[in-house]
This record gives C-alpha cells, sequence and structure tokens, in this order.
C-alpha cells in the first residue's frame, strides 16, 4: 500500500505517496482503525496530496474513518486535498461529512492541538 | 478524431490508469487542470461501475473536434448485465450514495454531456462530453483592453458585466461555441 502511517505523540499521521487503487483505500482505512484501536490515539490525519482524484469512493471511506474514530474518541483531520481536486468535489458535491480539513500537516496538527 | 487510447478495465487498477491516461490527454488537448481533474475523477466513477457491475469492460479516449468545438469524449463500454431502467438506478441515487447511481451522477454533474445506452443482458455504453473552456489568453485577446460588452456577442456570449475581470471570470467556465 503506498501509504506509510505514523505515530506522533497522541496523533496518527498518514501519508499517501501516490494515487490509491480502491482496493488501496480499503486497506488504507482498515489500516488506520487498527492502529488506532491499538495506539489510543486521539486523532488522525490523513494527507491526501498525492491524491489525482477524490471520487465518491474515496470520500465515503475517509467519511468512514472520520465517523468510526469519533466513536472511538479520535477525531479525524484530512489535509493537502489540491484545489483542483477541491473543486471538483465541490462541483460533484461531495463532502466530507463529519471531518476535519486543514490546509497542511502543520495545520492539522495545529488543529488538534486546540 | 485524434489519437485514440484504449484502455481495458477488468480491475481497480484498471480504472487508475484509465483517469491518469484521461488526465493526460485533457491536458495535450488544453483543458485547464481543473477540468482535467473533473475528467479524472468522472472516469474513476464511470471506470469502477464496469469492474464492479460487468467484471470487465474498456474505457475509450479521444480528442473531439465539433461545430467548432474543442473537447474529449470518454467511452465507456461492458457487456455486462446491463441495466433495466437507467432512470431508476439515477433515482435510487437520490436515496442512496452507493453503487451504480453514484457514479453516474457524478459524471454527470463533471462533463457536459452524458448518454447511457443500457440493455439487458448485452451491456452498457457510456458515452461523455467535455468542451474545453477558453483559455485564459485566448479569451483576452478577443477582449481586448475593455469593451467586452461589445465583444462578447461576437463570441456567442450573453455577458452583463462592467469590467473584464469578471467576463473573464465567467468566460473561464463557458464551454467553447
Amino acid at each position: 500500500m503506498p501509504v506509510s502511517i505514523l505515530k506522533q505523540r497522541h496523533y496518527l499521521i498518514a501519508s499517501v505517496q501516490s494515487a490509491l487503487t480502491d482496493t488501496e483505500v480499503l486497506e488504507l482505512r482498515d489500516a488506520l482503525l487498527a492502529e488506532l484501536a491499538k495506539h489510543r490515539s486521539r486523532g488522525i490525519i490523513i494527507d491526501v496530496a498525492a491524491l489525482d482524484v477524490i471520487d465518491s469512493f474515496v470520500s465515503r471511506s475517509l467519511t468512514t474513518v472520520a465517523r468510526t474514530g469519533t466513536l472511538r474518541g479520535a477525531r479525524t483531520v484530512i489535509v493537502g486535498i489540491q484545489p483542483e481536486v477541491a473543486v471538483a468535489m465541490s462541483h460533484f458535491g461531495l463532502g466530507l461529512e463529519a471531518v476535519d480539513t486543514a490546509l497542511d500537516l502543520e495545520a492539522g496538527i495545529e488543529l488538534l492541538d486546540r | 478524431m485524434s489519437e485514440e487510447i484504449r484502455v481495458t478495465v477488468a480491475a481497480d487498477a484498471d480504472t487508475v490508469v484509465a483517469r491518469q491516461k484521461g488526465r493526460e490527454l485533457a491536458l495535450r488537448l488544453g483543458f485547464t487542470r481543473t477540468d482535467a481533474t473533473f475528467i479524472a475523477t468522472a472516469i474513476s466513477e464511470i471506470g469502477r461501475n464496469i469492474w464492479t457491475h460487468a467484471g470487465e469492460g474498456e474505457i475509450v479516449l479521444c480528442g473531439l473536434s465539433e461545430d467548432g468545438r474543442e473537447g474529449i469524449i470518454v467511452i465507456a463500454r461492458d457487456k455486462g448485465p446491463g441495466i433495466a431502467d437507467v432512470d431508476a438506478v439515477m433515482r435510487d441515487q437520490l436515496s442512496s450514495d452507493k453503487g451504480l447511481g453514484m457514479g453516474l451522477w457524478g459524471a454527470r454533474k463533471l462533463m457536459d454531456e452524458v448518454t447511457i445506452v443500457s440493455e439487458r443482458g448485452k451491456g452498457t455504453t457510456v458515452t461523455m462530453k467535455k468542451w474545453r473552456g477558453f483559455a485564459f489568453d485566448e479569451v483576452r485577446q478577443l477582449l481586448g483592453e475593455g469593451g467586452a460588452e461589445q465583444r462578447a456577442p461576437r463570441l456567442g456570449l450573453r455577458i452583463d458585466v462592467s469590467n473584464v475581470a469578471e467576463a473573464l471570470e465567467q468566460l473561464e467556465d463557458t464551454p467553447r461555441r
């Protein structure tokens, strides 16, 4: 899976390295939820700057991570959505329910620290 | 028709290839990065419908030139079970955000024209077109210094704005006619 997941303090930081197939998106979702349970993390940051496309499937999977995280007391922040991808998502009508967003990793950590 | 790109779609990785090739072609055809992302996203949705519902099919990408307009055409074909009632599938999307309808519905939002031909037991063909908007430089050249209201009708556009900046903004989203 072209995603690295690091644990930093109480947070999990997932960095997507390239475009993902649907299978890899599901692997990311499951890996994050497993790590969340293991480390009792309080926040998840997913850096999607390398994602070429955020379509209905990706957006649904990210929302699932965030919702499940909320039930376990963790907050999810998506960072680095490319401007073009953001425009396509809004045109499509795809929102990220229950998910916070921030410009980049630093802003994401700041948001969780608050 | 310009060069034709064919991608066989039988798994999720194939749709990634198809959408990347779609983006590359769109950029080569002069689409903006945003429009290229719209096209890639629509291909991603439609490609998923192929391998999840039909198992296998293909996506054909090609440049398009019609009535003085430039664009891209994306054809997604499969010989799968077909859709009995396309309208019903589209309606279902309203109550559920999963499955076949979501992809087709999304594609309609992202592309200029989407036609779906499907026959039970024979397969489905989704044809999507998107027209290239005016490039920024092209618009600036056509509008010149001011006088947007006078010049716009010549481009087949109705524009009621008092400044060029606003006109440019509107034109960027206007398909070429």
